[in-house]
């Protein structure tokens, strides 16, 4: 009834059996009752007249993806029963579905636009008419924030409704920074342009969406990465992980007025992304990935450099983490504040290190490897609180993992006697294909997916990053909470406003 | 006159000190102690934009809040010196002068109409209404004491006491450390330098100002710390030496009320905004204690 592939694998759209709604909705929620199971990405293509779906479950036992679809016609009349009812995660899926095409789900709990693309089936609906959820009452009052951060960092509109200090509700509304990015990934006919584009759908995930892009043009064309380029992968991906969770340890202790936290933390993370620098030229690692192959390789005295700051961070990081971790006044402000349980991540599809602090073992790096974590024993840390302090903890450990693992590959790097390949733009992908790649990024898995016409030109490209999900987790988090605990919730989910409006 | 004298100087410096000191324990060089008060002048020289939302309320209540705060000053004085206005229980009025002022910056932060202004708003009265008690469980100790009823009479004779009240002047410093603390919005109540309106307390309020406004409200900050380090000062200035020596101690134990103040931000997290009430109680009764250990001496 469905088809399995691995993770950066590619399927014939022919191959794929096309099923009946009802008989559709069977499989997936079937397969979804596994919490093994956990839907990746859920999206139509328009073939003529009609749309095509397809729904890729990951399964993380087995390490496959299952594929299933079905079919409707192109049009808003089209009704479907909603399978958002019964699995929650799904209900971001469909929300897009129906925004892009005006396709109907009957009994969706939350059927609200997602990010206004340009060609949304219903041009009505804009910013400025979005339905909030609303309380009349005489004693609760509403609080709204944005859509200009305080931070002026991006922007998206938060309402709160509160009971005096006490949030009862919160609503996030984003789709301010909406770019059209999937659509340019169909325009731009350059893989080098896209390459670009790929580093520029998140500024803080450079290196996981463009790792994602490169890892599916590879499979669509067909062959492989060689073993040091993926091992370099693998350097890069820990490298943005190690640079982005100690921002994050300084900003979680700026946002709790804890300076001496802030200021070490800051440096450190420079050393970090200077040493990405050194690498490649950019902080954040634009440039560094490229299909098939790298401008950048690491040489024995890069990879020597690079050990000896990572040497002095890993240390550094240690003692100041020891510190933040040890301090009375800042376990009081992260401890029990914003908590997710482990029901709520699975329910709501959490990704990531966000569903990794509720015991939940979700990442990719573990049950779908690519890159060179084939070849790596790789286990996921895992907390089980689900409070503020879980996701700062959780992040000091994973840097500390990510350090001991980036050691290894330098010194492994240095005895490596395989060529460095230069990059291949000039690709022929394989005609009538649908490809999917998926990546851990430092906040969750990063799924990227294309569909390709007879002539091997790409018709639909699917971005979706982790913050898709865990923007729930944080309205979640902050129910009950005091709204001055808010900022705080938000920043140790440090989500992706740009991630998530494309 | 004295006092009020060496409040003004003080009031140029001191904000700068704080940041110095939290740059330099940061690793950073920080600004020059005089760049609060220059920014300042700055505000001074700009013209205001108020909010089409609100009315006569907004724009005198930072003028009335400085001036309270100016006539607070006058009431304070410099060990045995006379203040500008000495009177019988003066501290009742010097108190309830701040309490104005604090009153027309809330009512102007609700005149603003934003929901943010509403919050702040609401924290800064609770805090200051739990704080209230503590400034005059003090005030009442020392009359006891001292057998005094006016500052100057309190301070002036505070200076000759004998060790046996340095108790209750150790808790009465205690107690003015963290009045001032709250009044101003440090930490760790209240963060001055966060960006994140939902964490606000003081700050939060003067959102909707800008300006020669907020320019204003600066300088009110500015001169209330410095009130706040001078009745500190008064505490534990001896009353036996020369003016020229007791103006050098001020001066040195404003700096130092400064550093440590910087310090404390520099190495600590801010409260969870609903302990605060818990931590103000605490202040409270440590001046309870000081209060009744008065009526045993």
């Amino acid at each position: 009834m469905y088809k399995k592939i691995k993770n950066n694998g590619i399927i014939p759209i022919a191959e794929i059996p096309v099923l009946e709604y009802p008989a559709f909705a069977d499989e997936v929620s079937h397969l979804l009752d596994s919490s093994a199971c956990h839907c990746v990405n859920y999206y139509a293509v328009p073939f003529n007249n009609r749309l095509q779906y397809f729904c890729f479950i990951a399964n993380d036992e087995t390490n496959d993806i299952c594929i299933l679809s079905h079919q409707t016609e192109n049009s808003p009349e089209v009704k479907l029963e909603s399978l958002a009812k019964k699995h929650f995660a799904l209900h971001i899926f469909e929300r897009e579905i129906h925004e892009n095409f005006g396709i109907q789900f009957d009994g969706h709990p939350w059927l609200k636009p997602v990010r206004y693309p340009f060609n949304r089936a219903d041009k009505n609906q804009v910013p400025d008419n979005y339905p909030f959820y609303r309380i009349e009452s005489e004693e609760l009052h509403e609080v709204g924030v944005g859509p200009i951060h305080a931070g002026v960092i991006e922007p998206g509109h938060f309402r709160f409704i509160c009971d005096g200090e006490k949030v009862l509700h919160l609503e996030i509304h984003l789709g301010y920074q909406h770019r059209g990015v999937e659509q340019l990934f169909i325009k731009k006919n350059s893989t080098l342009q896209r390459c670009i584009l790929a580093e520029s759908i998140a500024g803080d995930s450079v290196i996981g969406h463009s790792m994602a892009y490169a890892g599916l043009m590879e499979s669509l064309s067909g062959k492989q990465a060689n073993d040091r380029l993926s091992i370099e992968r693998v350097v890069a991906m820990e490298l943005e992980r190690i640079a982005i969770h100690i921002g994050d340890t300084s900003a979680l202790s700026t946002d709790v007025a804890y300076q001496f936290g802030q200021v070490v933390n800051e440096a450190l993370r420079t050393l970090v992304i200077n040493t990405t620098q050194l690498w490649c030229g950019n902080r954040f690692g634009k440039g560094l990935i490229r299909p098939f192959g790298t401008h950048y390789p690491i040489d024995a005295m890069l990879a020597d450099k690079m050990l000896a700051t990572l040497k002095d961070v890993g240390e550094r990081y240690l003692q100041i983490t020891d510190r933040i971790y040890n301090l009375t006044s800042v376990l009081d402000r992260f401890e029990t504040v914003g908590e997710i349980t482990r029901k709520q991540a699975e329910k709501i599809g959490a990704v990531g290190m966000a569903a990794r602090t509720t015991g939940l073992k979700r990442d990719i790096r573990h049950s779908h490897p690519f890159a060179g974590y084939h070849h790596i024993a790789y286990e996921p840390v895992l907390l089980t609180t689900g409070d503020v302090l879980a996701r700062g903890f959780l992040r000091k450990l994973e840097v500390e993992q990510s350090l001991d693992l980036v050691n290894k590959l330098l010194e492994r790097i240095k005895l490596i006697d395989i060529p460095s390949e230069k990059p291949i733009f000039d690709l022929k992908l394989q005609p009538s294909q649908l490809g999917i790649s998926l990546t851990e990024g430092w906040r969750g898995e990063i799924c990227h997916s294309a569909v390709t016409n007879e002539q091997g030109e790409i018709i639909h490209y699917k971005v979706k990053d982790p913050s898709m999900h865990n923007w729930m987790a944080l309205a979640l988090a902050v129910r009950n909470q005091e709204i001055s605990d808010f900022p705080i919730c938000n920043k140790s989910f440090n989500l992706s406003y740009c991630g998530h409006d494309l | 006159m004295l006092s009020f004298g060496l409040i003004l100087i003080t009031s140029l410096f001191f904000t700068g000190i704080i940041g110095r000191t939290k740059s330099l324990m940061a690793g950073r060089k920080g600004p020059d102690v005089f760049q609060p008060i220059k920014n300042v002048l700055l505000l001074l020289r700009k013209g205001s934009v108020f909010s089409s939302t609100s009315g006569l309320i907004t724009q005198l209540a930072p003028t009335i809040s400085l001036a309270t705060v100016l006539t607070a000053a006058l009431l304070v004085p410099f060990n045995g010196q006379q203040a500008v206005i000495s009177f019988s229980y003066d501290f009742v009025l010097f108190a309830y002068l701040l309490a104005l002022g604090r009153f027309f910056m809330i009512i102007a932060a609700l005149d603003a109409g934003s929901s943010f202004q509403g919050m702040g708003a609401a924290r800064e009265s609770l805090y200051s209404m739990l704080l209230e008690p503590a400034f005059f469980m003090i005030l009442a100790s020392f009359c006891l004491i001292t057998h005094n009823s006016s500052f100057a009479g309190i301070f002036s004779s505070l200076g000759q006491m004998n060790t046996e009240f340095l108790l209750a002047a150790v808790l009465a410093i205690f107690v003015f450390v963290n009045i001032a603390l709250v009044e101003n919005s440090r930490l760790p109540v209240d963060d001055p330098k966060t960006h994140l309106e939902l964490t606000m307390i003081h700050e939060v309020m003067v959102l909707d100002l800008c300006g020669f406004d907020l320019g204003l409200v600066q300088i009110t900050s500015f001169l209330k710390f410095a009130i706040f380090g001078t009745l500190i000062a008064n505490c534990v200035m001896p009353g036996f030496i020369p003016v020229i020596a007791q103006i050098a101690i001020y001066f040195a134990i404003q700096m130092l009320f400064a550093i440590v103040i910087g310090s404390v931000e520099s190495f600590r997290a801010r409260n969870r905004l609903n302990r605060n009430a818990q931590y103000i109680l605490a202040v409270v009764a440590i001046s309870l204690i000081a209060f009744v250990l008065t009526l045993f001496l």
